[in-house]
């Protein structure tokens, strides 16, 4: 009797959380802040969920990011200055049988860019619910504007396909794959930034940047979620980058959720990333129009970069509460290290080429208070 | 053998092989039963239970490298820059 209510129990948990259903209601505050390289970024990020008669589910979310730049692009080039990017969105999904079907729309402004999106994603479980197919579409529409200059307005069109394949493989393993591509159409530059060519030996000059008016990359990742022996997950991935510009990137990374105890959970994460330079880029160019495009933008260089992150999770109930299944609180730190092999520190004035190479380290914490209801 | 008959015998070969993974195929059935999926289940192989704070990290990447699409969890990006 005690392993039939044992296994009936275990198939609604697993059935509850592998086959078609809508994302949990719940209530998020982040509180985020990034800090390094001259950036201080800081803000919150509020995301309310709720589903109605287990068939639709609608979100909401509120996002700000507070500026305080002064990079190493923003010293050498202009004044350091704050500004604030506020992004919402909204957003509904349907369940239908195995299917689920998803449909958002997001805006993001700040005084000198305005991004409108929309998205459609769906999926279908098949094969017993061990396989997950998703396909989805976005389309986006970007205003660029330059701020002290009326005349300057520009904008870019961007269009996402995705598909993706998740697969059950064990009782302890689960794969998956996917798939996307990006085009962008349109003034793709940053309005601010500028090339340095040699006007002679000795010195050199700025003149602004010229990109060209499409891109279209291709990124896959293979991703795998594996149950440890004693009660753990290890998450692995691998992302594989390819663009029109010319610029080929890996990625993988290793994710460690450890719960301890029943109310917490500690993370770890390592990822390692690393791209080649666009094929209109150079830190220094010969001479001032010495091609048709040019980018000294260092996301644009050859770099290498990783993260470690650590992260601790509390979630606590109480029997009194009558609406609120639970609630969580969460803190992750995540350290960055940026390694540029062709971005050269100007700041440091000596025979232009030889300055030395730049790299800059990065600190992001995350504080994120939940309820469930 | 001809070049004409070595290539039959070929395309042959491939559709035998063709028909085998086919009939193969057919005959896979779903391997695990909904009770020995609980480990699944567990949130420990959740890698996105946070969908704001993902969401947040995949922006952090996105602003500093050329990479992008295939984030996985949530995705959709903001097209900001």
């Amino acid at each position: 009797m005690q392993l039939i209510a044992r296994v009936l129990v275990l198939s609604l948990l697993a059935g509850q959380a592998l086959a078609a259903v809508l994302p949990e209601d719940r209530l998020d505050v982040l509180s985020h802040e990034y800090d390094g390289g001259g950036m201080e970024i800081k803000g919150p990020s509020v995301l309310v969920r709720k589903s109605f008669a287990d068939k639709v589910s609608v979100r909401a979310n509120y996002y700000v990011d507070k500026v305080s730049a002064a990079s190493i692009d923003v010293v050498t080039s202009a004044s350091p200055y704050k500004e604030e990017r506020t992004e919402k969105s909204i957003g509904v999904d349907y369940l239908h049988g195995k299917a689920i079907y998803s449909l958002s729309y997001g805006n993001s402004e700040e005084s000198d860019f305005e991004a409108n999106s929309v998205h459609f994603d769906m999926s279908q479980d098949f094969f017993g619910d061990l396989t997950t197919l998703s396909l989805g579409f976005s389309k986006g529409w970007d205003e660029v504007f330059r701020t002290g200059d009326n005349s300057f307005a520009e904008e870019a069109d961007r269009q996402h396909f995705r598909i993706g394949l998740s697969q059950i493989l064990t009782k302890n393993l689960v794969a998956s794959l996917s798939h996307e591509l990006i085009t962008d159409e349109g003034y793709l530059n940053n309005p601010y930034r500028s090339v340095r060519y040699l006007t002679s030996p000795d010195s050199y000059s700025f003149e602004p940047e010229r990109y060209p008016e499409t891109r279209t990359s291709e990124a896959s990742a293979l991703r795998l979620s594996y149950y440890l022996p004693w009660r753990a997950g290890l998450h692995g991935e691998y992302r594989l980058y390819s663009d029109s510009w010319g610029i080929d990137a890996n990625s993988w990374q290793l994710k460690l959720i450890q719960p301890v105890g029943q109310h917490w959970t500690l993370e770890t994460r390592y990822r390692a990333y690393q791209q080649g330079d666009a094929d209109f880029y150079a830190d220094l160019f010969p001479y001032q129009d010495a091609q048709n495009f040019l980018a000294r933008d260092k996301e644009l260089s050859e770099f290498s970069s990783t993260v470690i992150g650590v992260g601790v999770g509390f979630e606590f109930s109480k029997p009194n509460w009558d609406t609120i299944d639970k609630a969580g609180l969460n803190l992750w730190v995540d350290r960055f290290s940026f390694d540029y092999d062709n971005f050269r520190d100007i700041r440091v004035q000596t025979t232009p080429g030889t300055e030395p190479l730049y790299s800059f380290d990065a600190t992001v914490t995350r504080l994120l208070f939940t309820l469930w209801y | 053998m001809t070049g004409a008959g070595m290539k039959a015998t070929g395309v042959m070969r491939v559709a035998l092989m063709l028909a085998a993974l086919l009939s193969s195929g057919c005959a896979i059935k779903p391997w695990l039963k909904p009770y020995e999926r609980a480990r699944l289940a567990d949130p420990v192989m959740n890698v996105a239970a946070h969908p704001a704070s993902e969401n947040y990290m995949h922006h952090v990447h996105q602003a500093r490298e050329a990479m992008r699409g295939a984030e996985g969890s949530a995705g959709g990006g903001c097209g900001c820059n």
